[in-house]
């Protein structure tokens, strides 16, 4: 393709998967509590709305702590899972690898319905704590891909070097194996925590009558009318994953972490 | 330090807290949802144990067979258009420099981590009266008055189409922008046009990359429950709302499970195909 046509192609897609997002915030500073765009006046108090308004609040507050203790208990699932499958010769271990994975790639309305049966049948439905449960087995495949990806990288030599010297997998895994997994540690954390924050319909399904997170708290806003400060939540969201991708990418090799080789060209 | 059978029984310890939560958390519940599938309802939202296969029975019905033949329609579209514009959109950003690529990935993932809720609602303002593209139209003198696009089949597409195009994306980005340089610069060394080297050259070398991510992109898109209620009409509604609606609002648990069952059975079969097309290129 030739350099404008390409320019111009990259243009038009950036411009599809931005303009939603630009008409959001657009409509997220409106002056009146009308949907119009552009935008009538300016102002943020939209935005205050998110902290100001105990409903919103509080939704945010769920959201964030969900979300923040789902992806711990996922890296806390994924890292010993991660770790023994890179040092032991155990072909049967693949399977929890595959179930690691599952929830992932079948749709989400089956985790969702499994969990459902699950905690209804053991009397546990509603309780907050099994979202969080329920979330960090629906978002494991993040941690655990980022984390094979981390040790794949890990050069045997090193660690050879360690064993040779006298240490045991103990020390091993403190003072080489750590410090090395560390930046895959945080992405995975980060991806599944940013995901979680979003996610609707597990937490719908498990939790959405007695606790309700912000993506619930925006649906069930939609469904009566449209009030601004769903926008202005969308936008903050919008920001939250950017910034939190951005750090990885400033912090790790983004690119690597998504499938490309890691030299670059 | 090389990698080692495990031999005495610490050695397996590491591997007991995330087997003990998957086979407890996953696999049980799962399971449960099989077994329910097979439970007689009783009114008034509960079940009881049972081996009926009246849930199944009940997809065969001129209602249901017009869900799921509309929910496999919509996914077929959505990664058709999905691989389409994906497709060269990630072989440019893959020739683009590491710096550009950074920040099309960081956006890329922005918009892969949006709440289908935050989807919905963006698409449905834009598609709107009153804040909608038609007012775009109507500034230049397109169109005479403002009109709104939702609900409809397009406004279905169009959102879903949104939320699978970073997924597309992503799962093409490993295979594209390892492809090998040199198959390229041997073409246009020949002579190839970049257009034509790209489609002889690139589209071939990759064709089961484009076939499995066109797989992936269907199941990933008949997983989209919330964008069909929020852009379309009950007709455009898809197996993933029914499933919902069913075990939510009809408290109709044995029914909802024997659904999810089929679609698992669906998704299942079509990943397969996915895995067993990717072995063969790696191969």
């Amino acid at each position: 393709m030739g350099r404008h046509l390409s320019r111009l192609y990259l243009a038009a897609v950036a411009l599809f998967l931005a303009l939603p997002l630009v008409v959001v915030a657009g409509v997220s500073v409106n002056e009146k509590q009308s949907l119009t765009f552009p935008p009538e006046g300016f102002s943020l108090a939209w935005y205050a709305q998110i902290f100001v308004d105990s409903g919103w609040r509080s939704a945010l507050i769920n959201s964030v702590v969900l979300a923040m203790t789902a992806a711990a208990l996922a890296v806390a699932i994924a890292f010993p899972l991660a770790w023994f499958l890179w040092r032991r010769i155990a072909p049967w271990a693949n399977i929890f690898q595959v179930l690691g994975l599952a929830p992932f790639i079948l749709p989400p309305v089956i985790t969702a319905l499994g969990m459902l049966t699950f905690w209804a049948t053991l009397g546990f439905y509603g309780q907050a704590w099994t979202a969080v449960i329920s979330h960090a087995i629906f978002f494991v495949t993040l941690p655990l891909v980022t984390l094979s990806l981390g040790f794949s990288s890990i050069d045997r030599s090193l660690v050879e070097a360690a064993a040779t010297m006298g240490a045991d997998d103990r020390i091993v895994l403190r003072t080489v194996v750590l410090p090395l997994i560390l930046p895959y540690i945080v992405s995975g954390f980060a991806f599944a925590f940013v995901l979680s924050l979003n996610e609707y319909i597990v937490a719908y399904m498990t939790v959405g009558f007695t606790v309700e997170t912000l993506p619930i708290k925006i649906f069930n806003a939609l469904r009566y009318g449209y009030t601004p400060t769903m926008a202005s939540v969308s936008i903050f969201f919008v920001v939250v994953a950017a910034v939190v991708f951005a750090l990885i990418a400033r912090f790790g090799d983004l690119p690597k972490l998504l499938g490309a080789l890691s030299d670059g060209k | 330090m090389r990698r080692e059978p495990p031999r005495t029984l610490v050695d397996y310890a590491p591997i007991a807290f995330p087997a003990l939560m998957l086979i407890v958390f996953f696999v049980v519940p799962f399971s449960t949802m099989i077994a329910v599938s097979f439970f007689r309802r009783q009114q008034g939202g509960f079940y009881t144990p049972d081996f009926v296969i009246d849930n199944y029975a009940r997809f065969v019905s001129a209602f249901f067979g017009g869900v799921l033949g509309f929910s496999l329609m919509l996914a077929i579209m959505v990664a058709v258009c999905c691989v389409a514009i994906g497709f060269p959109f990630t072989y440019l950003l893959a020739r683009a420099s590491r710096r550009v690529q950074i920040v099309w990935l960081v956006g890329l993932l922005s918009v892969l981590s949006l709440s289908e809720v935050i989807i919905g609602f963006a698409w449905s303002t834009l598609f709107s009266r009153t804040a909608g593209l038609t007012n775009l139209l109507v500034a230049i003198g397109l169109m005479e008055a403002p009109r709104a696009l939702l609900p409809g089949f397009g406004a279905v597409l169009t959102g879903m189409v949104y939320q699978a195009l970073p997924y597309t994306v992503l799962v093409l980005y490993p295979a594209i922008v390892r492809l090998d340089p040199t198959l390229l610069e041997a073409a246009r060394t020949l002579g190839a046009s970049p257009a034509r080297a790209f489609f002889n050259v690139v589209v071939p070398a990759l064709r089961n990359t484009i076939v499995a991510t066109l797989i992936m992109v269907f199941v990933f898109a008949l997983g989209s429950y919330l964008l069909p209620q929020i852009l379309g009409r009950p007709q455009h509604w898809t197996l993933s709302v029914l499933i919902t609606d069913q075990a939510i609002y009809q408290s109709n648990m044995p029914f909802a499970a024997a659904m999810a069952v089929f679609l698992v059975l669906i998704s299942l079969a079509l990943v397969a195909l996915t895995l067993y097309l990717g072995r063969k290129e790696t191969a």
